[in-house]
């Protein structure tokens, strides 16, 4: 048994294709890659809004002119 | 891979391809070193981290439907053509090519050296809207530019089948408009809604100066980013290929490096020219912008730009002349847009990618005016017009406007921009001060334990 197909490497290369594991699964794992995509979007997109929020309630004319200065 | 020759050709092949791979890493490398240094110290790190991300973000989408794209779409849907899934079967994301393969070496490679383009595409917008774009809103057109528009006007005008190239002539050999038209034109699509940086005009309009606070950086950067485009340059050949396999009008037996659209070139035209344009830009920009280090170093890069369209034909003094003249002209609008339409470019991407690529592919249409586009019989040669046509629906149609809807929907949500007051204090006043905070941290325990 092996995940890739081949147990050993008794073989004419001219003959050997694909050699990742779980061959058929290939819709699946897209379905994974999309969903891990997507999701990161969401969950970024959502943490900036919070920080972006924070930094601008927190924001001090002081700190403010300080960043400024430090150019 | 039957034949000691075939063999050779696919290995040589499969390791060009990876070579300019790691070459164009550069390019990435040299655009963030050069926002970096652009920007104001308290927006390092949000500028940094908004061009870093676009990597795995344009990475992901283009083995998702970007790569799909560029073999689906050369006709789709222009004179009653169609998507071409046979075509773009072996390069779905599910296909086994598009994976650890040992019956197909190029693949991975291929896909990939086009992959840097798109970044390549994308760290251009990333670099015009710094320091006041949310990067939640840029990374999504990094997506947007570099797995879809780039790749679907690659597959119209930078693919051997595609219908502008049949229908128009259109000749692009070093992607001046397939690249860097698109976009800088969509860099002009995003800014016209974006806005300006805060302080960045006077009451009255006048332009102020935003000098980067690290000019050494941004020289680096720019330096780099040469070095990662002669990489560009090399990816763009197809490096050894028969007359056989191409299949056109071509006849004999030499063998030969060809452009994207098959047709003959060699690494030694284009290395006169890559150089000769380079020298070019920098020459006339040093001169137009009276020995400014920013526009010089720009106008270099500008200079190649322009003559790319044309570089596998273009004898190197026409590189020179070429290079020389699109730079200045990119200069002098840069400053009439930025002065008329109150645009704020930080990096002026879009005159030196938007502005120099448009005119390098009109360029090239009188240049080249009757050459073949192709090695293929009935497509339509090189010409002024079908060049023009081309840029316009690169800069334009794939470029600008796709941004502008797009950066109005971001806007009329509330999510394109940073709040002002975060703006004026700085993306990184929170990182900065948790800097501060663990630096103070670690010092008072540090001594501590030396006191126990």
């Amino acid at each position: 048994m092996s995940t890739i197909g081949y147990s050993d490497w008794a073989v004419d290369l001219a003959d050997v294709g694909p050699v990742y594991p779980f061959q058929g699964l290939e819709g699946l794992m897209v379905l994974v890659g999309v969903v891990f995509w997507l999701g990161w979007h969401v969950v970024q997109f959502r943490r900036e809004s919070v920080e972006l929020a924070e930094a601008a309630k927190n924001a001090k004319a002081e700190s403010t002119k300080a960043m400024i200065d430090l150019y | 891979m039957d034949g000691n020759l075939n063999a050779l050709t696919t290995i040589f092949t499969e390791f060009y391809y990876w070579v300019t791979v790691v070459f164009m890493f550069l390019i990435h490398v040299g655009f963030c070193m050069y926002e970096v240094g652009v920007s104001r110290r308290k927006n390092h790190l949000h500028t940094l981290m908004k061009n870093i991300m676009i990597i795995p973000l344009v990475t992901v989408t283009f083995f998702l439907f970007g790569w799909w794209i560029y073999w689906a779409f050369p006709n789709f849907y222009i004179f009653g053509g169609s998507i071409d899934y046979e075509a773009g079967a072996a390069n779905l994301p599910t296909s086994p090519n598009m994976a650890t393969h040992l019956g197909d070496r190029i693949t991975g490679v291929f896909w990939a050296a086009f992959l840097l383009f798109s970044w390549t595409a994308a760290s251009i917008v990333s670099g015009s809207v710094i320091e006041r774009i949310r990067s939640s809103a840029l990374w999504v057109h990094a997506v947007l530019i570099g797995s879809v528009f780039w790749i679907i006007d690659a597959a119209w005008g930078w693919h051997y089948a595609g219908w502008m190239v049949q229908k128009l002539g259109y000749h692009d050999a070093y992607a001046s408009g397939v690249i860097h038209a698109i976009a800088g034109g969509y860099a002009l699509g995003v800014l016209m809604v974006l806005g300006p940086r805060i302080g960045k005009f006077a009451s009255d309009g006048t332009p102020r100066d935003i000098p980067p606070h690290n000019p050494w950086m941004v020289t680096l950067g720019i330096f780099i980013i040469y070095t990662g485009f002669w990489g560009f340059y090399a990816a763009c050949n197809v490096p050894l290929i028969s007359p056989e396999v191409i299949g056109g009008q071509l006849t004999g037996t030499t063998w030969t490096a060809t452009n994207i659209y098959l047709g003959p070139t060699s690494l030694g035209a284009i290395t006169f020219n890559f150089l000769m344009s380079l020298s070019g830009g920098l020459l006339a920009t040093y001169i137009v912008s009276k020995g400014d280090a920013f526009w010089t170093f720009s106008g270099g890069l500008a200079g190649i730009i322009g003559a790319s369209a044309g570089n596998d034909l273009y004898h190197p003094i026409q590189a020179l002349i070429i290079g020389g003249i699109v730079p200045v002209i990119a200069y002098k609008l840069h400053h009439y847009v930025e002065r008329r339409f109150k645009l704020d470019d930080a990096v002026g991407a879009v005159a030196v990618h938007g502005y120099a690529g448009f005119m390098g592919v009109v360029i090239a249409g009188f240049v080249l005016w009757g050459a073949p586009s192709s090695p293929f019989e009935g497509y339509a040669a090189i010409n002024p017009l079908g060049q023009f046509a081309g840029a316009i629906i690169m800069f334009f149609v794939l470029g600008f406007a796709p941004a502008y809807i797009v950066t109005r929907i971001q806007s009329a949500f509330g999510v394109l921009r940073i709040p002002p007051e975060v703006e004026l204090q700085g993306l990184d006043f929170a990182d900065h001060h948790a800097y501060e905070n663990a630096i103070a941290e670690i010092t008072s325990a540090t001594h501590e334990h030396l006191k126990s």
